[in-house]
């Protein structure tokens, strides 16, 4: 870790002028940038530390919850209203990294945590363009069975590791942002970026902006809805697939979905095209499969990742087939 | 604002980069809090600040200013173990030991999160609050602590030991 100063904010305004100008990084939980920091993938001169900012969980005027951006992640798994009008949003949260962990690490931290692809850490011994654009993907040719088949690049093929953030896509959450030229809101799955020939660029954030929140609409009360995650051991692991889903029957059709794979993508990935696909569609396997199929038609799997095309499929039709069972029990 | 430390009072680090793990261990001495991967996958740094469990590795200390820190030394007290660590001793709960003191610092912080009804993922409906002091509840809200011994199972039974009666 290279010589840094720290200094702690007091509120938002406060927190940008101090990180304005310079290559100042703000530091929530610190559980992802103080690993980053110590293995010099990140070097800023300066740590602003927000975590004194708004951490309240609160009801919104139209019926949704506003999270402040400093809440920790057990937080808001344990607030009574994500527990009961958002579970696909607290179990995605308590699937994620382990309780300690979840302890430390900030909402806003978890939007913006970077990816595990071990190229990308390995400051000594590979290329990786997201540490140092042109440089070349050691992960493309290399051990790349962890790594994305949706919305990769030939420059990067790195998956976004959060599972906080794929029920966010699902759950049409909404980012609360501030910098020195004001205050704006940016769609949750428009807040990160694809890779593309630039994948050291990975949100829609100005330098020194700030996530200050992150709002949730009111959900919708005929909606079925969980979370699923699939890894090599049954906990404390990074997602070969994950799954996030809202479903809303009529009878034996379905109304609408909100669906979001994770484990599988360059970022959060919203799976509109098997949404699209399952409108007003009986609610069977055969329709489940198919809305899969739909999503993953452009997948591109490397040489060590094919199984997460089938495994996504799979998983996807299990998660629509347990709500629907669920909603007819 | 200086930290509590086991109850005594510690002037917080001036270079920001020392980790809590490091500032408890190389500064004070307090050898307990061990070093695993100090990279946060292993958890053998578990300390409890203002009683919830953390990884004191991935901590930066001056982040901690006024805060209360208790290590695997401020758990004993005059000499007496805590119940948890007789029970790791009765139980078996460990070979090599390395990974103990996190295992029983996250224990304690564990217990408090069960207790006021965090949900975990083997809880199933999340809005259930009345959560089961149950074997797949302590392995999931475990899953943090690695222990290369493979002592899972008596860990799992000191823990059930001690507080399983006194209900979840």
């Amino acid at each position: 870790m290279i010589e840094l100063s720290y200094s702690r904010a007091s509120d938002v305004d406060d927190a940008v002028r101090r990180a304005a100008g310079g290559r100042g990084r703000y530091l929530g939980g610190g559980t992802n940038l103080v690993d980053l920091l110590r293995e010099t993938v990140e070097t800023p001169s300066a740590l602003v530390d927000v975590t004194g900012l708004s951490d309240e969980i609160a009801p919104t005027a139209d019926g949704g919850l506003m999270i402040g951006a400093a809440a920790r992640n057990t937080a808001v798994a344990e607030h009574e209203a994500v527990r009961s009008r958002y579970p696909m949003l607290a179990r995605a949260i308590v699937a994620g990294a382990s309780a300690q962990i979840r302890n430390m690490a900030t909402i806003g931290g978890n939007l913006l945590q970077r990816t595990r692809c071990a190229y990308f850490y390995d400051t000594d011994g590979s290329r990786c363009n997201k540490r140092s654009p042109g440089d070349g993907c050691d992960a493309i040719e290399g051990f790349n069975r962890m790594h994305a088949v949706l919305g990769t690049s030939p420059a990067c093929v790195a998956t976004h590791p959060s599972d906080m953030c794929v029920a966010l896509a699902a759950l049409d959450a909404v980012v609360h942002l501030r910098s020195a030229s004001g205050q704006r809101t940016v769609d949750l799955c428009d807040l990160h970026r694809l890779p593309e020939d630039r994948p050291d660029i990975e949100t829609v954030l100005e330098p020194g902006e700030l996530i200050t929140g992150v709002e949730l609409p009111a959900p919708s009360p005929d909606e079925r809805s969980t979370y699923r995650k699939v890894r090599d051991r049954s906990s404390y692991a990074f997602a070969l697939v994950s799954v996030a889903a809202a479903l809303e029957l009529d009878g034996d059709a379905v109304v609408g979905a909100r669906l979001a794979l994770g484990g599988v993508a360059t970022k959060p990935w919203r799976a509109r095209r098997a949404e699209e696909a399952l409108r007003g569609q009986p609610a069977t396997e055969a329709t489940f499969l198919s809305a899969a199929d739909a999503e993953l038609a452009d997948a591109r799997p490397l040489a060590g990742n094919a199984f997460k095309v089938e495994l996504a499929r799979r998983t996807l039709a299990a998660v629509l087939q347990e709500l629907t069972e669920g909603a007819r029990s | 604002m200086p930290m509590i430390i086991n109850g005594r009072e510690a002037p917080v680090p001036t270079d920001a980069r020392v980790s809590l793990l490091d500032f408890v261990r190389e500064h004070l001495e307090l050898y307990g809090t061990k070093k695993g991967c100090n990279q946060g996958a292993c958890g053998a740094c578990t300390v409890l600040v203002d009683g919830e469990r953390v990884l004191s590795c991935l901590a930066l200390a001056v982040q901690y200013e006024g805060r209360e820190v208790t290590t695997i030394e401020g758990l004993s007290s005059d000499g007496a173990l805590h119940p948890l660590q007789q029970a790791f001793i009765d139980r078996d709960g460990f070979q090599c030991g390395y990974c103990t003191p996190g295992q029983i610092c996250s224990a304690v912080g564990m217990v408090g999160e069960l207790r006021r009804g965090v949900p975990s993922y083997v809880t199933g409906d999340p809005a259930v609050t009345d959560i089961e002091f149950s074997h797949d509840e302590l392995r999931e809200r475990m899953s943090g602590n690695l222990c290369r011994c493979g002592a899972y199972n008596g860990i799992v039974d000191a823990i059930t030991d001690v507080y399983a009666e006194q209900g979840a």
